[in-house]
Parts: structure tokens; sequence; C-alpha cells
């Protein structure tokens, strides 16, 4: 990438960042604190890498994506929403009782949305049940999938971490938030899920580590995900739960919970600050 | 009955699957029980269109989900206490919310799994699986019916749950039976009161109706092989023109065939009914006869309740 593309990346990172502020702040709920961890992911995902086009959100070849992580909704509508799928403005119906998005993900909803997600740990399954499928029928689509590392407490990522290398899904390629912050505090005080690194080597992906916060590495491993055959890719982004929003940053308060309208304003000032 | 002809509805599921591989497009999965469901017979013949999840029925129920999103139906196989009980999340939220095409063939449902006992009979899954929204349950009564409920089940585009059982019952119906989803079917006429059964207690009824029959009363026998969506019009109908019923299920007596039929009666034509079922306790280990006679899943314990609810009219 240029740097110039990595700018633009970063703004349509920041843009995200508002969307998912705006998003929680209207809806007075709602999950900010890991949404922000994953939009600049979200960004190279949506905005470089997928094979998408939001004209037609349910084209068979499409590469696919699922939030395992769905409570991190905001963070993926507003990604949809920037890229094309659905209006901007209707970010802020969220978790409305007339709105189409709901607190977590819905397929038959929301334009854009491969798998209706939200109870963790079933998200990653699905999303080798999609990469399965495209080595059954020679396509050659790609599944990405975001899964949380609180999330990785849950037995059944590791079920289908199992499966993924069984099968080997080389078309599958996991991203974990690490963030390491769940609700209840800091991962490895809660029920240490560490280390990541050796467990998915262990079961048989192909691992890379890097800083989820930088373009130039985020770039790096998706290539080098779509390089690696015979097995699937975990890419362990390390990534700071709030980020963009300075009283949010490494914050457990802001797992699930909406800035009132003085924060919002304080938010949206920081991050305006940050455009490029 | 020594010369009719026996087969579990579990073996009618696993030819059934390999009859419509040519036909039609669809996987199957199984967590490593492909000899018990009998995906077994499928995973011989289609090696490819086979895959085995392991002992992991959580991840196979999601993954059956990611792969139907894709367009391709699924048949998602293991026992009715895995499939319905250890994974009743996924099945709610991977496949019942987004109304995925996944098929759930669950078999060893009910008591008749025999010595195996309380831990892999599963009694509940009627009651749990009502409770999704838009889940279609079938519980064939023999092999003729389960055969075809196998296609019904795959030409329906959505959710189905279907129970198969372990233990071989004898074929009741003929081999131009036609198979309508939601449609309970009249196996026998009757006047003063209605057996209604499901899966293995529809042949019980049957031999309920003979005794019955002895003693001068009129029994009706409905199968019901949909018990969601359960057919309204026929549970009516017959309240109405026996005035009083006898549910008879292998399943607790609560959630399930009965109280669906309860539900039917009380809002639309209150009638006097009885409902023969486990009754709210666990299975044990045992043969076949031995638990059917010990957890009242009998004839005789059917004639009873007959002859009770006709008392109430």
């Amino acid at each position: 990438m240029t740097e110039a593309r990595i700018i633009e990346l970063k703004n349509i990172a920041n843009k995200i960042r508002i969307g998912i502020i705006d998003a929680t702040h209207a809806a007075k709920c709602g999950h900010p604190g890991g949404s922000l961890s994953i939009a600049d992911i979200m960004a190279y995902v949506y905005f470089e890498k997928m094979n998408i086009d939001p004209k037609a959100p349910k084209a068979k070849g499409r590469d696919r994506f699922v939030l395992s992580k769905g409570h991190t909704a905001p963070a993926l509508y507003s990604t949809l929403a920037h890229r094309g799928f659905f209006p901007v403005e209707d970010l802020v119906t969220l978790r409305k009782i007339d709105s189409y998005l709901q607190g977590h993900p819905d397929m038959n909803k929301v334009p854009g949305v491969d798998m209706s997600t939200g109870s963790l740990g079933l998200g990653i399954s699905a999303a080798c049940g999609m990469a399965l499928a495209g080595k059954i029928d020679g396509k050659d689509y790609r599944v990405y999938t975001v899964i949380g590392d609180g999330e990785s407490e849950e037995g059944q990522v590791w079920e289908a971490s199992m499966f993924a290398c069984h099968y080997k899904l080389d078309n599958l390629c996991v991203i974990l938030d690490l963030n390491g912050l769940q609700i209840d505090g800091p991962i490895t005080e809660v029920m240490n899920p560490t280390p990541h690194d050796k467990k998915f080597e262990a079961f048989g992906f192909h691992v890379i580590t890097i800083d989820g916060h930088d373009f130039n590495a985020i770039e790096a491993a998706f290539a080098e995900a779509e390089s690696v055959k015979g097995k699937p890719t975990v890419i362990i982004a390390k990534t700071t739960k709030g980020k963009g929003v300075s009283f949010m940053e490494n914050s457990v308060n802001w797992h699930g919970a909406a800035p009132n309208d003085e924060q919002h304003a304080v938010a949206i000032k920081e991050l305006n600050e940050r455009f490029i | 009955m020594a010369d009719v002809k026996k087969i579990a509805t579990r073996e009618a599921y696993g030819n059934a699957l390999c009859a419509l591989a040519p036909k039609y497009d669809f996987v199957v999965l199984d967590a490593d029980l492909a000899a018990a469901t009998k995906t077994g017979i499928f995973k011989k013949q289609y090696p490819d269109r086979f895959f085995d999840c392991g002992i992991a029925e959580g991840n196979m129920m999601s993954v059956a989900a990611g792969i139907a999103s894709t367009g391709k139906p699924v048949f998602a196989s293991s026992f009715a206490m895995f499939a319905s009980g250890r994974a009743f999340e996924q099945v709610r939220n991977s496949i019942g919310y987004p109304g995925l095409n996944v098929k759930i063939g669950a078999t060893h449902g009910g008591i008749s799994v025999g010595e195996d006992g309380a831990t892999h009979q599963c009694n509940e899954d009627f009651a749990t699986m009502r409770s999704i929204p838009g889940m279609v349950i079938i519980n064939p009564c023999d092999g003729v019916e389960a055969t075809a409920a196998v296609e019904a089940a795959l030409l329906h585009q959505g959710p189905v749950y279907m129970r198969f059982g372990r233990y071989a019952l004898p074929i009741i119906n003929g081999d131009d039976y036609k198979f309508e989803l939601g449609k309970g079917v009249l196996m026998a006429d009757g006047t003063d009161v209605t057996l209604v059964g499901t899966g293995f207690m529809v042949s019980v009824c049957l031999d309920a109706r003979e005794l019955l029959a002895k003693e001068g009363i009129s029994a009706r026998v409905i199968n019901i092989h949909t018990i969601k969506p359960i057919d309204k019009d026929i549970l009516i109908k017959a309240a109405k023109e026996t005035g009083a019923l006898v549910t008879a299920e292998e399943h607790t007596i609560m959630g399930g065939l009965g109280s669906a039929v309860a539900e039917v009666l009380v809002e639309n034509h209150p009638a006097p009914m009885a409902r023969v079922g486990v009754e709210d306790t666990f299975g044990r280990s045992g043969t076949v006869p031995a638990l059917m006679e010990y957890y009242g899943l009998t004839a005789e314990n059917i004639v009873a309740k007959a002859k009770e609810v006709i008392k109430r009219k």
C-alpha cells in the first residue's frame, strides 16, 4: 500500500469510529470499547481486502465476513454503512424498536451481514462451515472472522479450531482481537486464555501476531494468510480497547456502556481531530 | 405381529439420504456417531459429501449453519440428547434465528434407546425444539413414513428437527403412503374416543384400539408425525366428533405432543383428555419392552386412560 492509501484507510477507520460513537450514543447502550478496538481491521478488510459488492450483498462468489464477537455490531454496521451497504444516517437507529440494526448482527435484516451472531463462540464455527462449503464447491472465496479474546474462553472456539485445521481450511482467516479486557476485568484475571499463539499453533493454525492498529502490519499479515496453504491462519491482533477516544482507551468500563451527551461531544471532537 | 416387517426409523433415515443424494445437492454432518445414526450408510456411498465433526455437537450445528448460509442444505446428525440438548443454543441461535436450511437428524430419541439408560434417553426434545420459532418437528412412526419425511424435510425451506428411533418398529404404512408436512393422519376411525399418537406410540395406539374394540369401545387413531406446526383441524374435529382424547408419546408429558394437543383444544374446543408419556421422571436402563412397560407406554395404559376420559365426558 502507498502512504496515501494508508492515510485514506486511517481516515476511513476514523469515520467508522465516529459511527460507533454516534450509534451507541443514540442507542444509549451498546458496546463501544470492543468496537473501537477493531475499527482499523474492519477498515482494511472491507475497504482493501474483501471481494464484495455493496450492490450485490448476496453474490455467490463473494468473500465472507463473520463477526463472531457479535456484540461489537456497531463496528460492523458503521463499516458496512460507510462501504455503501446502507445509509450512514441509519446508524443512529441502532437498537431501536423499528430499526433493522439489531443489538447483535442479523443476516436477514442487515445488507452485508453474512451471519447472525452474538452468542460467543458460534460465529467462528459458522465461518468454518462457509469455508468448508467453498472447498466443497471449488469456489475461491475467502472467509474472515473476528473473534474476541474473552470469547476465546468459550470451548466452542477450540472445537471450531480443531475443525478448521482438520479440514485444512486455508481459505479461512481468523482474526483475534486481543485487547486484553472482558466484562469482568482483564482477561488474564477473569479466566486466563493466554498464550493464544501457542494454543492456536498447537491446534494446527498458521499464527501471525501483529499490532492491530498498524496498517502496514495488517496488510502484511493478510497477505501472508492468503499465501499459506493447507492450514487456516489466525492473526493475533494486539489492540487497544476503546482505541481513538482518550477516556475509553484501556478502560473496562466502556465494554458495554454508551457515552452520554457530554462524553459523546468530547469523543467526536477527539475523533474529528484525528483526520489526516 | 410376528410376520410384520420391522425397521428402525434411523435405518430408514440413512437409506433415505442415499436415495436422495443423486437427486439433490446437500451434505451430511455427524458427530462421531455415524455408525449409530446410520449416516454411515451415506458416508460409505458418498464419502465426498459426508463430514465428521468429531465429538463436538455445538460446533457441528454452527458449522451446518455456515454451510447452509451459502445455499447448500445440510443434514446434521447426532443422538437426540446431544442434537437438541447439548447443542440447543447453537440450534437456536445459529440455525433457528437466521432460519437456515439445516435438517437435524436426531436419532435415539425417547425411552426406546434401551439399555444405555437415562443420560442417553432424550425425553425432552419436542419441548425444547418446539420453543424455537419456525422450527419444524417431525417424528415418524415407521420406516415408510421416515423415508418420506426425510425428502419432505429437505424440500421444506428452513430448519427441521427430525426425531428417529433406535429400536426396530413395525411397518404400518403402505408403499403408497404420501407424507404431508403438518398434516395429521387418520389411521383408523372411531366414535367414542380419539387416541393421538406420535412415533413409536402410533402402533401402540393401534394395539390399544383393538383392545378397546373388544370391550365395545370405538376408538379413532390419529398419527401426529409433525409435532410442529401441529394439525389443529384434525384435532379439533376429533374433539368435536369423539368428545375425548388420549395422547401418547415417548417423551415427557410436559411440553411435547400432549401439551401441544392440550393447547389446541383448550383454545378451540375443550374436551376431556389424558396424556400418556414419561411422567416427569428420568429414564433408566432396561430392554425396550421392559422400559415401555415400566413407564406405562403400553396399549394397556392407553386403554385405561381412554376409559377414564370417556367417563369425564
